[in-house]
């Protein structure tokens, strides 16, 4: 999937204006990335070659960074996210049967999103928030001490809420 | 500034008022107390208590478990299960007098008795002494309960060589897990000749598991920035970078808010206190690569490029950071600094053992009836750890093993519960001290499984560049595999104790060379579980399914 960005699209503004406060440092490439990211939800491809562009650096190195680091995404991401925590304390509490259980619910795999584009599945390495585990994310709240036998109704009410 | 006048004016305002600290961490955050935070301050203000009464948030007071938690400052009573609709019966509660219930009660100074006050009295604060006392986000707090005084002596009347040879005393050792002694790093980055030099605060904190660095700078962020200037001071470098992971949005805020506050005080940025020295911070928010906290590929990564590590020597000391000299220390570290300053070294060696000064602090987590954040001196036992302060493991169930240092450290089985807690002795059992996870385990969980768990955490946080870990990992992974679907053989098994030592051996980065600890950990003490997978076909924990194998006989 691609998008058409135009030059004076107020999203390619910003970041355009985001480079230049970082003089356009190649150093700040991950930042800018960081930015791009938290605007259009993920990494487009005609955006990262406006980075390429700006920044002087190139294109292997942006794509290379972009696909190292696990925090970006190349693929749009779903309207809604769901997000299972796999660090070790969720882990052995049952977060792996809690993935499983949103597989099934959903027919997805961790990193795919509905064919409708409204929820994406992921894992998390480690949220820190251990003291709740087994811990699920969706969007940006928090579900602590998550029961597999419940996680994909529960899930289905919140896609159904929204 | 003068930090006498505003640490009395800091203190009166504190003092003028009760203090009711709402937990502001973020395992109370995800239970709501964001909410109570602001239905108390409402109450407070319908009731016409604003007099009276001061509602601050605060930073992470330990008992995760136990949220959203409210401290009485002055009493030293701390409030358990304060969710928003409580709110105003607990207000009454404190504000009547009256007793205050028990299933809000967690612990009381005054009650030493009372069944939980284990996990508090066997703790020994040092970096989490204001974590629970103070606003996060008020400069002036921190410099009232002392904040800033360490720089400000240091800069009225210490030298570079004084600094150093205070931490030397003070034994303290990095935090991060490999325990190498700051203050010899110190030195080295001091010696060097070089016009710029760095500093570099890793919090880039990936063990699943672990949270002890996340607490820090949410809960006492300025701590990090003086223990950081003073480092600055100490080996002559004027700029610092903090490096962050992405998933700790919270973190990254409170200590933007830290720095922009301290910058207008005068307290970062140029001629601190007035003196010829200058100072100041950057953030560095990285992306999500375990491989990252090592110190070469996290110097990759603030440079923008791909964290991958490169051969040491040299080390950062020599070249780092744009091939300065560069120090690097672990957010914890950094928080020992200005206790130490002010107190005096030996007064931190006085802590803990003799060969390893001062505390650690610890993320409790897994099969532990108190899951929370914990510090304790040095040489504490593990079970004082688990039983004592953790209470124990809930439902009934029976100890297993204990999990510390994360992908890189080892399980530790009941045997060996009465070690003490030290760098040396938990190498010796096969783990390490790692930076501080903490992951309890029950007869429920099978070992195998978690060996294969931390070989595929391995395998996918390696960065590629060396075969031995590369490939290595990928191998162990599979043979891992193999064995928790019951289709393993001894002859994998004999593979397996090959393959590992020459990972260990040769990899480049301490990813690789720690990476086969959990295997080795496990095949040494639960090595009947390996044979039970393979010649059973039995998984004893109940953990592993085994249709396939079930079938096929």
């Amino acid at each position: 999937m691609s998008i058409h960005v135009t030059p004076d699209d107020p999203r390619v503004k910003r970041v355009a204006r985001e480079m230049k406060l970082y003089d356009r440092r190649p150093d700040a490439l991950i930042q800018i990335l960081h930015i791009v990211q938290e605007i259009f939800g993920y990494l487009p491809e005609p955006v990262l070659r406006l980075v390429v562009k700006e920044l002087r650096v190139p294109a292997s190195r942006v794509f290379g960074v972009s696909t190292f680091y696990h925090y970006f995404s190349l693929k749009p991401r779903g309207e809604h996210q769901c997000l299972v925590c796999m660090g070790t304390a969720c882990y052995v509490k049952g977060a792996g049967k809690i993935l499983d259980q949103l597989q099934k619910t959903f027919g997805l795999k961790p990193g795919d999103v509905t064919p409708d584009g409204q929820l994406g599945l992921a894992q998390a390495r480690c949220l820190g928030a251990c003291g709740l585990a087994p811990a699920v994310v969706y969007d940006e709240e928090i579900l602590a001490r998550v029961d597999p036998s419940t996680v994909g109704g529960m899930v289905q009410e919140k896609l159904r809420g929204s | 500034m003068d930090l006498e006048k505003t640490a009395a004016h800091a203190r009166a305002q504190m003092g003028q008022k009760r203090r009711l600290l709402v937990c502001a961490g973020a395992g109370c955050f995800s239970c709501g107390s964001a909410e109570t935070l602001s239905t108390l301050q409402k109450l407070v203000k319908e009731r016409g208590l604003e007099t009276q009464v001061d509602v601050v948030p605060s930073g992470c007071m330990g008992a995760c478990q136990k949220g959203p938690l409210v401290q009485l400052a002055a009493d030293e009573i701390l409030l358990q299960g304060v969710a928003p609709q409580n709110a105003a019966a607990v207000l009454d509660q404190v504000l009547g007098g009256r007793a205050i219930s028990p299933e809000h009660k967690l612990f009381s100074a005054r009650e030493p008795d009372a069944p939980d006050a284990h996990f508090f009295q066997k703790q020994q604060k040092i970096v989490l002494e204001n974590c629970g006392r103070i606003n996060p986000e008020s400069l002036e707090e921190y410099i009232a309960v002392g904040g800033y005084h360490a720089l400000h002596k240091m800069l009225s009347e210490m030298t570079r060589e004084a600094v150093i040879a205070e931490i030397k005393k003070s034994g303290l050792r990095g935090r991060g897990g490999a325990g190498y002694p700051t203050g010899l790093k110190w030195e080295t980055v001091a010696k060097m000749v070089n016009e710029q030099k760095y500093v570099i605060c890793n919090a880039d904190e990936g063990d699943p598991g672990a949270f002890m660095d996340r607490s820090v700078l949410e809960g006492d962020p300025h701590r990090v920035l003086e223990g950081m200037a003073v480092a600055g001071f100490a080996v002559g470098a004027d700029k610092g970078y903090v490096y962050c992971r992405a998933e700790y949005p919270l973190a990254i805020k409170r200590l933007e808010q830290a720095i922009k506050s301290a910058r207008r005080e005068g307290l970062l940025g140029r001629e601190i206190f007035r003196t010829g020295f200058s100072f100041d911070v950057e953030i560095r928010i990285g992306a999500g690569a375990f491989v990252c906290g090592e110190e070469t590929a996290l110097i990759a990564s603030i440079e923008g490029r791909r964290g991958q590590p490169r051969p040491r020597p040299p080390y950062p000391a020599e070249s780092g950071l744009w091939k300065k000299p560069t120090l690097i220390n672990n957010v914890e570290t950094f928080a020992n600094i200005a206790p130490i300053l002010t107190k005096g070294g030996e007064w931190f060696s006085s802590i803990g053992t003799p060969k390893n000064a001062g505390t650690k602090v610890f993320a409790l987590a897994g099969k532990i009836r108190n899951t929370g954040l914990i510090e304790v001196p040095m040489g504490i036992t593990l079970r004082e750890i688990i039983f004592d302060i953790g209470g124990g493991i809930p439902a009934g169930r029976r100890f297993k093993a204990v999990q510390t240092g994360g992908p890189s450290g080892g399980c530790i089985p009941e045997a060996h519960l009465d070690t003490p807690v030290d760098y040396e002795s938990l190498q010796t059992l096969g783990s390490i001290m790692g930076s501080g996870g903490f992951i309890v385990m029950d007869d429920t969980s099978c070992m195998v499984d978690v060996a294969r768990f931390f070989m595929e955490f391995c395998m996918d946080e390696s960065c590629g560049k060396c075969v031995p870990c590369r490939v290595g990992t990928k191998h162990m992974h599979d043979l891992l595999g193999k064995i928790c679907l019951g289709q393993g053989t001894m002859g994998d098994l004999a593979l397996l104790e090959e393959l590992a030592p020459m990972v260990k051996a040769t990899s480049l980065c301490g990813l690789g060379m720690t990476a086969p600890n959990p295997l080795l950990s496990t095949l040494r003490y639960f090595r009947d579980e390996y044979t039970a997978h393979i010649r059973d076909h039995r998984c004893p924990a109940g953990v592993c399914h085994m249709d396939a194998v079930e079938a096929v006989r």
